[in-house]
């Protein structure tokens, strides 16, 4: 074992097929320490490589590899893979503290190992006060929280987390973000599945943008935006001379497309050539005695990549 | 210490004495398991289904003995024209007629229903009930191996089925012998083939625990909706009296009936097999058993989960 594969997450030409159903298809892929976010439309594969990396699912055809580790040895890869899944189901009759050390018994902690580190969850994802309650009296922001302690009271190397924010308040969100990147700070690996692209922006180190079983992109989200120099960008500018800067634009032919705002003082353009359309935009706004307040590239979010790269809405993934 | 250092160090541990490693684990798992199947609501049909027989021997005890009572006649103004005592003997009276009543009712009702349909509960809920319930995949995503997973689970379903069971055989036993008197009792268990009964119909009861356990464990993991499998497995231990010979032997009664200190008539339809000893009938029984786990390891080292859609 090399000492690359001891530090990341491999698929080594990964498929999964339901019967005749495409669950992945030809993965290749290699996940390093930090914040990677798997993000796609329903069924585009985002469980099922989250299922498979954990052993839920067998693989088709290919390799996994989790630090070294094959999905086959559950007794070596979850000591150090930490895993809440999308499905939002408890044994019956537990409490939430009894949720986490009833499966934390089964590692072979001793008992006061087990209180210990059951009471560190529990603080951890702020649930240290309602840890005695009953999980079936819990919200859904609750049950979200203490699967999330449940799978990170072993302390795990790597977490993998499938739609973790799904149900909680804008205040449990964003801690719950300030949580993954201090786990992520720590040199573990996160793995995030989400289709809440704003989120995904925000936490992120990495993407994997999947559709319809198939990986369409990964890496870092600029260095996706910067593979698609096929795609013209757009990029948002607001001025007190929008009509005119549009027709100056066109004149240049350094724009494809050009959209006024309503308010009248927005403009929306689109151009293949992102440098010579900033450099003949000094030109223009210098000649034209423009006063600009805003230049921005819409682009730069993910929603736009995704919107590029499998022709959705980012709003609709 | 850390919860990655003592992780490293149980690690190290289960490298180095997996054994004692996987007993912790399934130590661990076999309490959470007779935990929720003996002292959750599931569990109270489970109860009443083991108390069942020792009710049914309360009820020989007291009124299956002797029954004795007195006719008064009266003419039509209440004089009492003549009195007669009269007293009917009830199954348990006789000790031989006693001892073959207990036979039917122990093979009948406790092995073939209580003990049948018990394990069935126990065993089938250990991996179906958590599919239903959708919390297997703890157990998945857990450090220990599937087959440990199955050891743990089985285990557990053992020891609360023979904990349930063996106390249901007890206690009808002990009616059976109440029902007798204390010295009759005493006479026919230490100084007769008493003693021998017990720790037949003991061994009856933790057999087809076990026994029908695995079988049922197996179910539970093969099938989505077990109950109709569980019947046909039922038809045929039921219908082992008229099958041939050499079709007897698949099952589990008949080992479990070959150990049966009192025989049993079976009518007039059945086909009579040799019973197999009990030299065979027990390792027999235990091997068949360990096979059907074997299977139960190899089908859940296959098993995968998936909740949800992508």
């Amino acid at each position: 074992m090399t000492n690359t594969q001891s530090n990341t997450i491999v698929f080594d030409d990964v498929s999964k097929f339901y019967g005749e159903i495409l669950g992945v298809n030809r993965v290749n892929l290699t996940i390093a320490p930090g914040i990677t976010s798997l993000v796609g439309p329903n069924g585009a594969g985002k469980s099922t490589l989250m299922n498979l990396m954990t052993g839920l699912l067998k693989p088709s055809r290919g390799a996994i590899s989790i630090l070294g580790t094959s999905p086959d040895r559950p007794d070596e890869l979850f000591q150090k893979v930490g895993y809440c899944g999308g499905f939002d189901s408890f044994p019956p009759g537990v409490t939430g503290a009894e949720f986490i050390s009833m499966y934390l018994s089964v590692h072979g902690f001793s008992r006061s190992r087990i209180e210990e580190l059951t009471l560190k969850a529990l603080e951890r994802v702020g649930l240290l006060e309602a840890g005695n309650r009953k999980v079936a009296a819990y919200s859904k922001g609750m049950r979200q929280r203490v699967r999330l302690a449940q799978s990170i009271a072993h302390e795990p190397s790597v977490l993998i987390l499938d739609e973790p924010l799904n149900g909680l308040d804008p205040m449990a969100r964003a801690e719950t973000i300030d949580l993954f990147r201090t786990i992520a700070r720590e040199g573990l690996h996160l793995i995030i599945s989400s289709h809440i692209l704003q989120e995904v922006d925000m936490m992120s180190d990495a993407v994997v943008l999947l559709n319809n079983g198939y990986i369409v992109a990964e890496g870092d989200i600029h260095e996706v935006r910067d593979e698609m120099d096929d795609h013209p960008i757009q990029v948002l500018i607001r001025c007190n001379r929008p009509g005119y800067l549009a027709a100056r634009a066109f004149e240049e032919n350094i724009i494809v497309e050009a959209k006024l705002l309503d308010d009248r003082y927005g403009l929306l353009i689109r151009t293949r050539d992102p440098d010579r359309f900033h450099l003949a935009l000094n030109r223009i706004v210098v000649e034209g005695d423009i006063e600009i307040e805003t230049v921005a590239s819409v682009d730069s979010d993910l929603n736009a990549v995704y919107q590029y790269l499998i022709g959705s809405e980012g709003s609709s993934i | 210490m850390s919860a990655a250092t003592e992780a490293v160090q149980t690690q190290q541990g289960a490298t180095a004495r997996p054994w004692r490693h996987w007993l912790r684990q399934v130590a661990a798992i076999m309490r959470l398991e007779i935990r929720r199947s003996l002292f959750g609501k599931r569990a109270t049909l489970i109860y009443l289904l083991a108390v069942l027989p020792v009710l049914i021997m309360l009820m020989l005890a007291l009124f299956g003995t002797e029954r004795t009572w007195t006719k008064t006649v009266t003419d039509g103004h209440g004089n009492v024209t003549s009195q007669s005592t009269m007293s009917r003997s009830g199954p348990m009276k006789d000790p031989a007629t006693a001892s073959v009543v207990f036979a039917g009712l122990f093979e009948g009702l406790i092995v073939r229903t209580v003990i049948f349909f018990g394990c069935a509960w126990i065993f089938m809920n250990l991996f179906r009930g958590d599919i239903v319930d959708r919390s297997l995949h703890y157990y998945f995503l857990a450090p220990v191996r599937r087959e440990v997973l199955v050891c743990g689970k089985y285990l557990s379903g053992a020891v609360g089925s023979v904990l349930l069971f063996g106390a249901a055989t007890a206690g009808s036993l002990f009616f059976f012998y109440y029902a007798r008197g204390y010295s009759a009792s005493a006479q026919f268990i230490f100084g007769g083939p008493g003693l021998k009964q017990i720790i037949s119909y003991m061994a009856i009861a933790v057999l087809g625990c076990l026994g029908y356990g695995a079988f049922f464990l197996l179910i539970g993991l093969f099938f989505r909706n077990p109950i109709i499998p569980a019947l046909l497995i039922y038809g045929w231990e039921w219908l082992n009296f008229l099958l041939p010979p050499f079709l007897k032997k698949i099952s589990v009664i008949h080992y479990l009936t070959s150990l049966a200190p009192v025989p049993i008539s079976r009518g007039a339809f059945a086909i009579v097999a040799e019973p197999t000893s009990a030299m065979f009938a027990i390792p027999g029984l235990l091997i068949v058993t360990i096979a059907v786990l074997a299977i139960a390891c190899w089908r859940i080292r296959g098993l995968e989960i998936s909740y949800g859609v992508d």
